[in-house]
């Protein structure tokens, strides 16, 4: 296992990196399903680049604050992901991440970032069981919350963990549409050129707070491709394929998809980990 | 740096026109035309956008909307005046209720002549705008500069 | 022992001198006096027991003995008298039988007399602390608040005198709560308890208030019957009264102490309000604030978890630890749910305190080192965060007059300092790298390592899920500004209140900083002389939680550069023009105000219908308990 040290080094320097390409890709890809050109895969880049070059201007100061904290803590759940430290803790980092944010939106007072920030909100609560339940299934198969450990069991002959979670997986992939807000599910705010209540809980953000947001957007993205590797880690090669199809799947079905209703998002997510939590876990039990 | 021109984001109001240059703003966006190979998004939000791309003229309903949104707007930048109705009031000039063209109320930094508009027409004035925004990026960052000193 | 003896003794007898005092700024002081005596002696005792484990105190039972049961025949003559008269017929009931039973199992008693009945160990000097500072600090909270609130509330007869002779005299029964190791010296104390709670929901008198008194009355004793039934139980398979030791039963292992630990359980369960008693809870809530914040959130309904997490020994991989952690599981998710459909900030503080107890006392079912440490965590965390919740509350109602959250947008313009301390105490509840998260987590790991498990860890999982949205709808509203702030209003919050929000959020930043300190000192030497293994998060995890707790304190600092000189322009609404204090032009030349408001989801987590569903399952696995021991399969 690398030192701890360096993965933790290397998401933070690379993770923006490599983001921004699999965002560009992501753009070229969706362009190409809707038979256009696309942007040039540099583009997420660009755009960051460009929130930098215009003024800063903000509803409240304090805004600026909260999107700082925001991306300090998305840095440090991913660096403890990829340092190899305890799960439970890397979601509860991710949480106390995404509440800034939420109350950044609360706290520009407009009507479109609030109703962006109560959706926000709602998704996170949607999301939150299926995170902790995926960790409780790696406990039960490798015996440990450690990233470290669980890579290592799975290299050293535990056979990989999809498959003793498998159910679990499926519910990851599931939410995982959510996190990356993508259709059905962009319904606090929304990517590339989708409107949803105008920007949703970014609507307020503006030049260099928005671009604070772009880029802890990207380490977002890249941790939780970590998150999904870590279930084949076993086979890291096989790992990457897969999480490359299941990002490719992800954007087909961004484009394939209308907005859903927050009703529905909330409750087929809860479903989703409720009936994958009980039975692959009591499965887990029981054999 | 000057990534502001390749990452222009838009706002497009629909002043008081007649629907049809919306209609070919909207085709921009299709496969055909596909704006985003410039790396342009229409975001619907002013916060979030650098070019002001109204179309149809001024009346005494929107003036105020058209006015809030500019100032909404971050600097740098641009507004394009698309269509004829945008630039001067068009067909309906002299209608009671049309205060004229775009820079009645805000300053216009291109305009984009046609009835309606053609859409390479205007892909060209954003394309033309986008140098405007250049050029105000850096009188901006010259003055903020100064500002620090 | 002497110190012990102070502690029990001494706030009754302030409060027996605050009952004749007058009402004036003397008795206030003399109060913030006594608080600070309590405060004090508290933690000299701490200090000089933390190292020494389990220590007995002998004590004479004879005269004591006699006396309490006086006492308790007085008071349950006096309950009866109230009872009758307001026509509450079943209270009068449960007094009688409950009182009776106690009384009359004492005689069952035939064998030497114990002199073992006050004792100290590990988890009663936390909870002493808990008792000692923070209702100490209470109370010298109630003194500001008091004032304000009969300037409030003119049509409420003053009887503050009463007041703090409740108050105090309640400190000293919670004290005697945790220091009893007789069991019929725990029920004396717990039943004062009950009715110091019952007269200070009844404070204002009127008929909401005599409704929910007596309704909480109720609830406890009927509880409190579990008691009783324990000393009938206790004394048909032993006359000789060893058992009646908390210490021996719970030595005497789940064989011989599973019925007892079920039926105090029950009792446990009634007084910390658990589903289906946590009705009376909510009504509590028409008290005024410190009562809230004293009884119903840091120190009574804590003894039900005490008494519960007392014999969790008993409930370690047992069927009937796996129910009790199945009342708890539920209460925590359903009541959780509940706090979102709720915009009283008073209801929510008091759903999710029955959540809190409700992980407790899942804690405590599943009854392993690991769960109990914890349980012991999330006790000490929740104590202190939720009384400077409660506090702030009600510091804010008499400021702006409502006890709404959706009143409370922008607070941290009005009452920057309060707002601040209520954040503080919002972030201790719900969020890393602060308080009772680390209880929750702790509280997961230790589940997977049980057989259930996964059934207690599917809950926490949901319930944590909804705890964070109705945090965060609540921090959010207090920290939406308006582009034009309103002015300040600090200036006339009480020096009183002020000082003991402040040493609270105090309290609640040391605590969070320092629990690996509490851990190794006291808990993991408690569940060492328990179970024989400590339990903790491991100094890796610790190390990191650390690191975060040091970035958030230094992340504030950032705001000196973003306050630098900021261009700012005013919110987006679509398009139309606003005046930046939440007003914008709306059709026909008209201002219209912005209004935000938080979602509810009455529809998906109303009280009726949470409510409704909780009672019944956790009434089942109160009853299934009760079969799975008639039975006799315990397992
Ligand atoms: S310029 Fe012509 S097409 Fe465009 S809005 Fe005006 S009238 Fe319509």
């Amino acid at each position: 296992m690398i030192n701890p040290f360096i993965g933790a080094i290397l998401f933070v320097i690379l993770a923006p990196l490599l983001g921004g390409l699999v965002a560009g890709i992501d753009r070229k890809v969706t362009a190409h399903m809707q038979g256009r050109v696309g942007p040039p895969v540099l583009q997420p880049f660009y755009d960051i680049l460009k929130l930098f070059e215009k003024e800063s201007v903000v509803v409240r100061p304090e805004i600026n604050f909260y999107i700082f904290c925001y991306l300090v803590f998305l840095v440090i759940t991913g660096a403890i992901f990829y340092a190899g430290e305890d799960i439970l803790l890397v979601i509860f980092a991710l949480t106390l991440a995404h509440v800034f944010l939420v109350i950044a939106a609360f706290a520009s007072s407009s009507p479109y970032a609030h109703v962006g920030a109560e959706r926000e909100l709602l998704m996170m609560m949607a999301v939150e069981p299926m995170l902790i339940l995926a960790a409780a299934g790696m406990y039960m198969t490798t015996g440990s919350f450690f990233v470290s450990d669980i890579i290592d069991h799975q290299s050293m002959g535990g056979g990989l963990l999809v498959l003793s979670i498998p159910l679990l997986f499926i519910g990851i992939v599931y939410i995982l549409t959510i996190k990356l807000r993508k259709s059905p599910f962009d319904i606090s705010t929304s990517h590339h050129a989708h409107q949803e209540l105008v920007k949703g809980l970014t609507t307020e953000f503006a030049g260099p707070t928005l671009g604070m947001y772009e880029i802890a957007h990207l380490y977002e993205t890249v941790f939780l491709l970590g998150f999904v590797w870590l279930f084949f880690a076993g086979a890291p090669l096989l790992g990457i394929v897969v999480v490359a199809v299941v990002y490719f799947l992800e954007i087909l079905i961004d484009n394939t998809n209308t907005r859903a209703k927050w009703q529905f998002a909330l409750r087929s997510a809860w479903l989703v980990a409720l009936v994958t939590g009980i039975i692959n876990l009591g499965a887990l039990v029981v054999l | 740096m000057a990534n502001i021109t390749k990452s222009p984001w838009i706002i497009h109001y629909d002043g008081s026109s007649c629907n049809g240059c919306d209609i070919e703003v909207l085709a921009c966006l299709t496969p055909l035309y596909d704006i985003e190979r410039f790396g342009i998004i229409n975001t619907g939000n002013p916060k979030h956008a650098d070019i002001f791309l109204i179309t149809g003229g001024i009346n005494y309903q929107n003036v105020d909307i058209v006015k809030n949104t500019y100032e909404q707007m971050v600097d740098p930048k641009v507004v394009v005046a698309v269509g004829i109705c945008a630039t001067s009031g068009g067909v309906f000039r002299e209608c009671y209720n049309i205060m004229g063209g775009v820079n009645e109320v805000i300053p216009v930094d291109v305009y984009v002549p046609g009835c309606a508009v053609r859409p390479e027409a205007i892909i060209d004035g954003v394309v033309q705008a986008l140098g405007i925004l250049e050029e105000k990026r850096a009188q901006l960052e010259k003055e903020q500069g100064g500002a620090k000193k | 022992m002497e110190l012990l003896l102070f502690l029990i003794l001494f706030p009754a007898l302030m409060g027996f001198v605050f009952l004749v005092f007058p009402n004036n700024k003397a008795r206030d002081v003399m109060v913030a006096l006594a608080a600070l005596v309590i405060i004090a002696a508290t933690v000299i005792f701490f200090l000089q027991n933390y190292g020494a484990g389990t220590v007995i105190y002998e004590i004479e039972p004879g005269a004591v003995s006699t006396a309490m049961m006086a006492i308790e025949v007085v008071l349950a003559l006096g309950v009866l008298y109230l009872a009758a008269k307001y026509r509450q017929w079943i209270v009068g009931a449960l007094v009688v039988v409950g009182t009776g039973v106690a009384l009359y199992a004492e005689t069952l008693f035939t064998g030497p007399e114990h002199l073992n009945n006050l004792f100290v160990d590990e988890f009663t000097l936390i909870m002493a602390m808990i008792i000692g500072v923070i209702g100490s600090l209470i109370c010298i909270f109630a003194t500001g608040y008091m004032r304000d609130y009969h300037g409030h509330h003119k049509e409420i007869a003053d009887k503050r005198k009463g007041f703090f002779f409740l108050l105090f005299v309640f400190l000293s029964a919670m004290f005697g709560v945790v220091f009893s190791n007789n069991m019929f010296w725990l029920f004396f104390f717990w039943e004062i308890t009950t009715l110091c709670s019952f007269l200070l929901i009844g404070y204002a008198w009127d008929e909401e208030a005599q409704k929910n008194a007596f309704w909480a009355l109720l609830l406890n004793l009927l509880g409190g019957l579990g008691f009783g039934a324990t000393f009938l139980y206790l004394a048909f398979i032993d006359p000789s009264g060893d058992l009646v030791m908390l210490d021996s039963l719970i030595a005497a292992g789940p064989a011989i102490a599973m019925i007892p630990a079920a039926l105090i359980g029950f009792a446990g369960l009634a007084k910390a309000a658990q589903m289906p008693f946590s009705s009376w809870l909510l009504g509590a809530m028409i008290a005024p604030t410190p009562v809230s914040a004293l009884l119903h959130s840091s120190t009574m309904v804590k003894a039900g978890v005490y008494v519960i997490v007392r014999f969790a020994p008993i409930y370690d991989a047992s069927f009937v630890g796996f129910l009790i952690a199945l009342v708890g599981g539920f209460t925590f998710l359903l009541a959780s749910g509940i706090a979102i459909s709720q915009s009283n900030a008073k209801r929510v503080l008091a759903w999710s305190t029955i959540a809190n107890l409700g992980l407790i006392v899942t804690c405590a079912g599943i009854g392993n080192a690991a769960a109990v440490w914890a349980a012991i965590l999330l006790i000490v965390f929740h104590a202190i965060a939720k009384s400077l919740l409660f506090l702030c509350t009600g510091t804010v109602e008499h400021r702006i007059g409502s006890r709404d959250i959706e009143d409370m947008g922008g607070l941290i313009s009005i009452l920057p300092k309060v707002t601040i301390m209520m954040i503080i105490g919002i972030a201790g509840m719900f969020l890393a790298p602060f308080g009772m998260l680390i209880s929750k987590w702790a509280a997961l790991r230790a589940f997977l390592d049980t057989p259930y498990g996964i059934v207690a860890v599917i809950l926490i999982a949901f319930g944590s899920a909804v705890t964070l949205f109705f945090w965060t709808k609540w921090m959010g509203k207090l920290l939406q500004v308006a582009w034009k702030p309103e002015p300040k209003r600090e200036g006339e919050v009480s020096a009183a209140e002020l000082y003991s929000l402040t040493t609270l959020s105090a309290g609640v930043i040391a605590i969070c900083l320092g629990f690996p300190l509490l851990s190794s000192i006291v808990v993991e030497p408690f569940l060492e002389g328990i179970y024989g293994i400590g339990a903790s998060l491991g100094d890796q995890n610790i190390a990191i939680m650390l690191m975060m707790m040091v970035v958030v304190f230094i992340l504030p600092l950032s705001l000196i550069f973003f306050r630098r000189n900021p261009k700012m322009i005013p919110h987006y609404v679509g398009g139309r023009t606003e005046t930046g204090d939440m007003h914008f032009a709306g059709s026909m030349g008209m201002q219209r105000k912005v209004l935000l408001s938080n979602y509810y989801f009455e529809g998906i987590f109303g009280e009726a219908k949470l409510g409704k569903a909780g009672n019944i399952l956790c009434t089942l696995f109160i009853v299934a308990i009760g079969i799975v021991l008639a039975t006799g399969v315990i397992a």
